[in-house]
This record gives structure tokens, sequence and C-alpha cells, in this order.
């Protein structure tokens, strides 16, 4: 069964009459990894905002697992957010908490849960991203990768049924980069969670995407959409090739 | 709420239904508890075939049911556990789960270690501060030497941040002040028949003393405390490091301007200030006790000395010291995150002002025996 999870009809993003993204329009399946890649500044991040409805469609429509995000009041968006994790670009961890803090804030929702079995849901969440032990210290005591890969924990707290990612590798050495590849595909194989990957590392594309658009800052929208495998060979457009054919380092 | 799941024991086996999700965890694990607990023989089968689905949350309760029926030396044996479940189950790390935390959370310490750390870090916070002051006697007159080295225009924004961004404030302030200070006095005195005297006392009051440290208390809360959150933040970005790096003497950079700027403003903040409590008298004197504009100037002016103006701006311009260098100093110290960032500035206002009354003691002291 093959059921779209998002849907992007049209849409245009813009920060008040300053127009980043016009005319956009993909679908992602569920369970798939869905990249979305381009050079910096061409809107990545603002998409993403607007998938996750910090920012409100004006023109064009999203749909994400059914609801309207140009139309549904508040309350209802909230309520849809917790369907949703999200891993900030640079981890997003609240400075003033511990990581084990951290993790139990999006459990808070959940009644009643005893706790010594919470404490070993955040460590269970922890050894997932491989941070087993680090439920005491604070977000400014870790590497930029081990921040990543904590935010990416507590993201997962509530095993969402969509993870969205910000550049997850981006700054990262090749060989965190390879864990947190690890990572998503663990994650996506086994709890079959939907994900939307912003990002511009090659070797992430090729090797977990099922499918990427390619944005481009002077286009203002989507100069090619398909699997990575359609797009390294795509000829027809030199932005397009620039992009995919660059060696690898 | 419905549950998502269905549990049914039939002597020893438990038969599983539905899904186990988060939202049912708690209840899960209150069910299995009681069926553990009655248990009396040694081996357990739960079967999963009708188990659908479950979440790392319930992957998790499942292994708990493992850990518990062991401390009980139970066997447990699973029985038709799908694909899908035993996927998720694979995710759970199970000898990770038992492992010690790296740190532990810091206990609670007595009172007379509390104490005592106090008195260590008052220490060291002394000594930090002197240090600060050693750099900034070495790098005000290498500035004042080389003034080509000096950030003219960052010394002008701050200049206008400090000095004319807070003219409506310490204006309105002070014109209170001096209206409050004469009508409660005047209370008193009228009742001697000395309503002149009015005039003098809040001139006296406000020149010698209150004008000077109103001004600097309001610039401590409004820029102290920004240098403050303003360098620890630069700090919290690495914009420190980087200044470091390109060659820049973070003090000279950051500090020097900021300082430079409050003690040129601070003094006349001061005067204004002087102005309008004055003037706030005045009011008070003309309105309420029918003094004449003239009598009541020339008796302001009559209790107050141009030597007494002189050392108010000589004070002024230490308070304008003591407030840039400590904002600067404890935006220095930030160490970690936006929290350091929020207690810097706290701790900016408090220090400053606390040193602002201490100096003030001080100069009261030192005038008496001079003058
Ligand atoms: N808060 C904002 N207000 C106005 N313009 C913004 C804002 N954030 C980003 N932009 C602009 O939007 C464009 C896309 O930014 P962004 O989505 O962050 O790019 P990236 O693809 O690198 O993530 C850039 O030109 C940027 O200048
Ligand atoms: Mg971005």
């Amino acid at each position: 069964m093959v059921e779209e999870v998002i849907v992007v009809e049209n849409l245009q993003a813009a920060y008040g009459e300053n127009v980043i993204l016009s005319d956009v329009s993909f679908q992602v399946k569920r369970g798939e990894i869905f990249a979305i890649v381009g050079g910096s500044g061409c809107g990545k991040s603002t998409l993403l905002k607007y998938l996750i409805g910090l920012m409100r469609p004006h023109v064009g429509r999203i749909i994400v697992e059914g609801v309207d995000m140009a139309t549904a009041d508040d309350e209802t968006i909230n309520a849809h957010r917790k369907r949703f994790g999200v891993l900030f670009q640079s981890g997003g961890l609240i400075g003033s908490m511990t990581l084990a803090e951290n993790i139990a804030l999006p459990l808070k929702e959940v009644k009643k849960i005893p706790p010594f079995f919470l404490a070993q849901l955040i460590r269970a969440k922890l050894s997932m991203v491989n941070l087993a032990g680090y439920e005491n210290h604070y977000p400014a005591e870790l590497s930029g990768g081990m921040r990543k890969r904590a935010g990416l924990a507590r993201a997962m707290a509530l095993d969402p049924a969509i993870l969205f990612f910000d550049e997850p590798t981006a700054g990262l050495d090749p060989v965190t980069a390879r864990e947190i590849y690890d990572l998503i595909s663990t994650i996506n194989k086994g709890m079959e969670t939907t994900m939307v990957i912003v990002t511009h590392d090659l070797e992430l594309i090729f090797r977990l995407a099922h499918e990427v658009i390619l944005l481009h800052s002077e286009e203002k929208g989507i100069i090619a959409y398909g699997t990575p495998k359609q797009l390294a060979e795509f000829e027809a457009d030199r932005r397009v090739m620039n992009f995919f054919q660059r060696k690898s380092p | 709420m419905t549950k998502g799941y269905r549990m049914e024991q039939k002597a020893d086996r438990i038969l599983m239904a539905g899904e186990l999700l988060l939202p049912d965890v708690p209840s899960f694990l209150e069910e299995i508890e009681g069926i553990l607990k009655q248990k009396n023989s040694t081996s357990l089968e739960i079967n999963l075939t009708d188990l659908k689905k479950v979440d790392s949350a319930g992957a998790l309760a499942l292994t708990h049911i493992e850990e518990e029926s062991r401390k009980r030396s139970l066997v447990v044996a699973w029985k038709g556990m799908n694909d899908d479940v035993r996927k998720v189950l694979n995710l759970i790390d199970r000898q990770a789960l038992n492992l010690p935390p790296l740190h532990e959370i810091e206990k609670r310490v007595s009172f007379f270690e509390a104490t005592g750390d106090l008195c260590v870090k008052i220490a060291h916070d002394f000594y930090t501060i002197l240090t600060f002051v050693g750099e900034l006697l070495v790098s005000i007159p290498y500035c004042l030497l080389h003034p080509r080295s000096l950030r003219w225009g960052d010394i002008l924004v701050n200049m206008r941040r400090t000095g004319a961004d807070a003219l409506p404030i310490v204006g309105l302030l002070s014109l209170l002040i001096g209206l409050i200070m004469a009508f409660m006095s005047s209370l008193q005195l009228r009742q001697l028949g000395a309503n002149i005297y009015v005039a003098s006392l809040v001139g006296i009051a406000i020149v010698k003393e209150l004008g000077p440290m109103m001004t600097a208390i309001i610039v401590a809360g409004r820029s102290g405390s920004s240098f403050a959150a303003e360098i620890g933040t630069m700090i919290v970005n690495e914009e420190v490091d980087a200044l470091t790096t390109m060659g820049f003497h973070p003090i000279r950079f950051l500090a020097i301007p900021k300082i430079i700027a409050t003690s040129i403003v601070v003094p006349l903040l001061t005067l204004y200030a002087m102005m309008f409590g004055i003037l706030g008298g005045l009011i008070v004197g003309i309105i309420g006790l029918d003094i004449t504009l003239t009598t009541y100037l020339k008796e302001s002016f009559r209790g107050v000395e141009l030597w007494d103006v002189i050392t108010s701006l000589l004070k002024a311009f230490t308070f304008a010291i003591l407030i840039a260098g400590i904002g600067c100093h404890r935006g220095f110290q930030v160490v970690g995150g936006a929290e350091a960032v929020g207690e810097a500035t706290t701790s900016a206002v408090v220090t400053s002002i606390f040193l602002i009354i201490a100096a003030d003691a001080a100069y009261a002291v030192l005038l008496h025996y001079l003058g």
C-alpha cells in the first residue's frame, strides 16, 4: 500500500514580501526517506519550517498526514506536531537541562509512566544513538556530533510517524556521519518511520534516500525530482549534474 | 480512552493482541506486575501471535517482563512474535539498560560545605576582578597612546545606547525623585515655617548624592546588563575566540569602547539628572509652597557650590567605570550556554550596584576629610 504522508502542492514560501520558493509540489510516501537538497540559502530550512508548521502557507497547500497546514487551527497543529520528531541543525537541546530531562520533555505528555520505566525508556533512547550513560550530562558538555545524536534521541522520544532532519551530518566527521547514516537507516527499517531529510551530503543521499528533490535559488523552486539514481544520470541540466556528479571527497 | 492491546491469561500462558504503544504502557506494566505476583509455577509462555505492533516503549515493556521474570526465577518463552515486533525489539540494547550513568547528578551539599564554597567563590571572584582591572590598566593607556586602534564607531554607538537612549527614563525618574523629596520635606518644614529651605535641601541632596547614584543605578540596569549579555553571548557563539584568532585583543576590541563610551556619557547623564531633579523640586516649590521662581533658584544655588558639582561628576565617572568594567567582566566570565549568559547579566547588575554604593560611601568619607 502506497500512501502519501506529506503532499505539497504549488507551495509558495516567503518571509513577508520576500519570496524564497514558489510553485513547489512533491509527495512523500509512508516509510520512505525523502531528501531535500540544494545549495546553501536556497530555502531548504525554510521549506522545512513550512512542513513542520512553524510557518503557515498562504499560497499553495501542504497536507501532512491528512491535516491541511494552511487551514488547521493552532490547537490541531499542536496536537498534530506530537506525531513529528524534528532534529534541528544544532540539536535544539535545552541547555539548562540534562540529556535525560531533555528526552523526558516530550514524554511528559504521557501520564503515569512509573519513574523506573521512564529512566529505562530514556536509557533505551540514548543507547539507540550510542549515548547510553550520558543521562546526567548537559548539552554544553558534549561535542557537536553527540549533541546531534542526543537531539535525535529526543526527536524519537514519542516514536514519531515522521522524523524531520535539518542537515543531520553537516559539520560532522565522516565516521560520526556514518554512524548517523546507520542510525537513520536502522530507525527507518525498524519502526518504518517516514523521514524528511534536508541535506547536501551526497553520501547520505546515495546511501539512504529513496527520493530526492533538488532546490535552486535562482529558479526559486525544484529543478529536479526523482530517485538518487535518476538524478545522478540526469544530463539535461548542468546545475543538476554539477550537484550530483561532483566528486565525493 | 480505550486500550490498544488485549491481554488474556490462561494458566501459564499469556495471550497478547492488538497494539502495545506508549500511552498504554503504564497500565500494561501494572497488569503484568499483578500477573507475575500471583504466579507460582516456574515457566511462562507469552504468545504474541496477535500482537500487531509495538513502539519502542512497548518493546521496552516486553523486555521488562523478561527482566522481572528472571528476578522471580521464571522462565519465559516467547511464541509467535511477528517481524514488525521483532524489528522494534531489536532496536533495544538490553545490555545498555542497566549500566549506571557516567555522571552522578551533584548531590546537595551541607550548610558548612556550601558556606565554604561560597567563600572560595567570592575570593576567586575578587581575584578575577583584580586580574581584569590589571588588564584594563594595561589596555587603556595602550588605547590612549594608539588612538587609531580604538573603534570610534563602536564608541559612538555605545554612547548612543547608554546615553541618548537613557535620556527619557533618567529625566523622568529624576523629576519624580525631586518632586517626592520636595513634597515630603515640605510637609515637615512647613510646620516650622521654613518652606524656603526645601529648595536648598532638594538641591543639595540631588546634586551631592541622588543625581549620581540614581543615574548610575539606572545605567547599571540598562547598560551594564546589556554589556554582560552581549559579550556573554559572543563567548557562547565562539565569536570571542574568532576575534582572538584573528589577532584582536578581546578586551581592547569589546570592553574598551564600552568603558570609554560609558565614562563619557554617565557624567553628562548625571548633570542632566540633576537638572531634572531640581526642576521637580521647583514644581512643588512654585505650585505647592508659593515660592517664586527666582527665589527658589537663588536658594538652590546657595546650598550648592561648584565644587560639589565637580566632585559629583567625578563620582559619576567612577561609577561609569565600575558599571562598564563589571558588565564586561561578567560577560567575559561566561562559560557554557544561554543559562550562563542569564547569570552573568544578573550578576553584572547586582555586583555593580553593590560597588556603586560602596564607592559612594568611600567618596563620602574621603570628601569629608578633604573638605
Ligand atoms: N527569518 C528570516 N527572515 C527573512 N529571510 C530569511 C529568514 N531566514 C532565512 N531567510 C532567507 O531565506 C533564504 C533561504 O534560507 P534558508 O531556508 O535558511 O536556506 P538553506 O537552504 O541554506 O537552509 C535565504 O536567502 C535567507 O536569506
Ligand atoms: Mg539551513
